[in-house]
């Protein structure tokens, strides 16, 4: 039984901004304190970490000369939810009783331009123009829609959700509502992919205070109660990017493990969610990540989107701030985002984009090389 | 003409194939040639050619002009031609990522039979034109 809540929630508006990434992530901390009432002397250790924008731990400097421990993260896509695990276990195994995850970034635009060396590949492979994680999510869900019956259509409206909920959200990067016709006409930028299908590389931070859960009301009147907190990394037959080769002999993706390990330890069942929030890195990355978290059976999103359920409203509401393609992509925050939307929700304070009377949330992120990280909240 | 990196196909050649490596205790078979085991950490390993023939398994269409570096091509967003991208099935041993000689949709279908060509992507510093692997579709009869 977890003993950790989330008893502070702090943003830095997603999108683009003159700040550094560092800044964002200080405004961020600083809300999250205010937040839970208290101050950076509190906090008894802390995680952060960002993909581009410095090591977070150098923000002690800003926050305070405190000596708290704070431990740097890395990890790719899952740096945000990997600082999360770090604090959930700090507090389960009686290291601290108030702890801060953090995670923020600052991309510059356009597709990230990773490079060969990063990832254990010899130069050969960028030069000849496959590393580009657009190709791979692109390819993924071209073989998804054949196998599975998923149309165009299902993918521009997950696409026409997404920023229909950020136009609810002032924190979010696109809040401009578009019609399927926008997204299925605008430029194809990797086949079946079209540009408004896309998230984009962007800023914002988000800080987390968690609390052990049996004082957390020492700091808040609504704490949500952090009932997992699940990381994987890729099994032999998994589909990721930035490989030469796959095997015939098929596996599942990390996010099936992470979130199988998440509702488990939670002992809540994906048919007792009142929302969550499923990386959306691009369309089909949501729809695809739907089946693979045991939100519903391959196959089954297509009657399920074009019928709304996924809409604040239906029966599972997904991505209810807007997700990766209405706020951008900053790596290192984007886990903790979907964490803070679930706070906001849990305690009844989204405004407009509230989903009555939510209990339970779960989030799942996911990234290069194949790493995902999943979370069960409940009120 | 210099190929883009040494070891990944047979060069020169008018069959050209792809220069894998076999792990005889997993079976897993992986392009381009690795010298340890995703599956089992085996380091019992030989190199292996890969069939020449293979069908479609997914596809997309690189559609922008990717950043220079990592891509090496030279040429401007004005006279980039988009280009196809897969994963074929070659026998039953491994899927490998390519680039495909077909740039529209209507060209392309999962299923179809493909085979590997040897074509030019850019030129070096030297003025050399860089070769690569690809696939384009399957000629008649077998090969």
């Amino acid at each position: 039984m977890s003993n950790v809540a989330i008893v502070g929630i702090g943003i830095h508006p997603f999108g683009r901004h003159d700040a550094s990434g560092m800044d964002q992530g200080v405004f961020a901390a600083r809300q999250a304190l205010a937040d839970a009432g208290i101050d950076w002397s509190d906090v008894q250790y802390a995680f952060g970490g960002s993909y581009a924008a410095g090591n977070a731990d150098t923000m002690v400097s800003r926050l305070g000369l405190t000596g708290v421990p704070f431990i740097n993260v890395a990890n790719g896509c899952a740096t945000g939810g990997s600082a999360l695990i770090s604090a959930y276990n700090a507090i389960n195994a009686g290291a601290a009783d108030v702890v801060m995850a953090i995670g923020f970034d600052k991309h510059p635009r356009g597709a990230f331009d990773s490079l060969p060396a990063e990832y254990g590949l010899d130069p050969w492979y960028g030069d000849i123009g496959l590393m580009l994680t657009t190709q791979f999510f692109a390819m993924k869900i071209q073989r998804y829609m054949h196998l599975h019956g998923i149309s165009h259509s299902t993918l521009a409206k997950v696409a026409v959700k997404n920023f229909a909920n950020a136009s609810l959200n002032d924190n979010a990067w696109r809040r401009t509502p578009l019609s399927e016709d926008d997204v299925l006409n605008a430029a194809m930028l990797s086949h079946p992919l079209t540009q408004y299908m896309f998230c984009s590389p962007g800023e914002g931070g988000i800080a987390l205070v968690l609390a052990r859960a049996d004082r957390a009301h020492a700091y808040t009147r609504t704490p949500v109660l952090l009932r997992s907190a699940v990381l994987r990394s890729r099994p032999f037959g998994s589909f990721e990017v930035f490989n030469s080769w796959l095997s015939p002999e098929r596996g599942d993706s990390p996010s099936v493990a992470a979130a199988k390990g998440a509702f488990e330890m939670a002992g809540v069942g994906p048919g007792e969610l009142s929302l969550a929030q499923v990386q959306d890195t691009e369309s089909g990355a949501e729809i695809m990540h739907m089946a693979e978290t045991g939100l519903c059976a391959d196959g089954e999103q297509e009657a399920l989107i074009q019928s709304g359920s996924t809409n604040i409203g239906g029966t599972l509401p997904i991505n209810t701030d807007g997700g990766c393609i209405g706020n951008g992509e900053p790596i290192g925050a984007s886990g903790l985002r979907q964490v803070y939307e679930s706070v906001l929700q849990l305690r009844g304070a989204a405004g407009a984009r509230q989903v009555e009377n939510a209990m339970t949330a779960f989030t799942h992120v996911y990234g290069a090389p194949g790493i995902s990280a999943c979370t069960v909240l409940s009120r | 003409m210099i190929p883009v990196a040494d070891g990944l196909f047979t060069w020169p050649s008018d069959q050209p194939q792809l220069i894998g490596a076999h792990f005889p205790a997993s079976g897993v078979t992986t392009f381009p040639y690795v010298t340890s085991c995703p599956k089992t950490s085996s380091t019992d390993v030989h190199h292996v050619l890969l069939p020449r023939r293979g069908t479609l398994w997914s596809w997309t269409i690189q559609a922008f002009l990717p950043k220079n570096p990592p891509y090496a091509g030279r040429e401007s967003a004005g006279e980039f031609v988009p280009y196809g991208v897969g994963y074929v099935l070659l026998g039953d041993e491994v899927l490998v990522e390519s680039r495909l000689t077909m740039n529209q949709p209507d060209q392309i279908s999962i299923g179809m039979e493909l085979e590997l060509v040897i074509v030019p992507f850019t030129t070096n510093d030297a003025g050399q034109t860089v070769v690569t692997y690809a696939f384009a579709p399957a000629s008649e009869g077998t090969s």
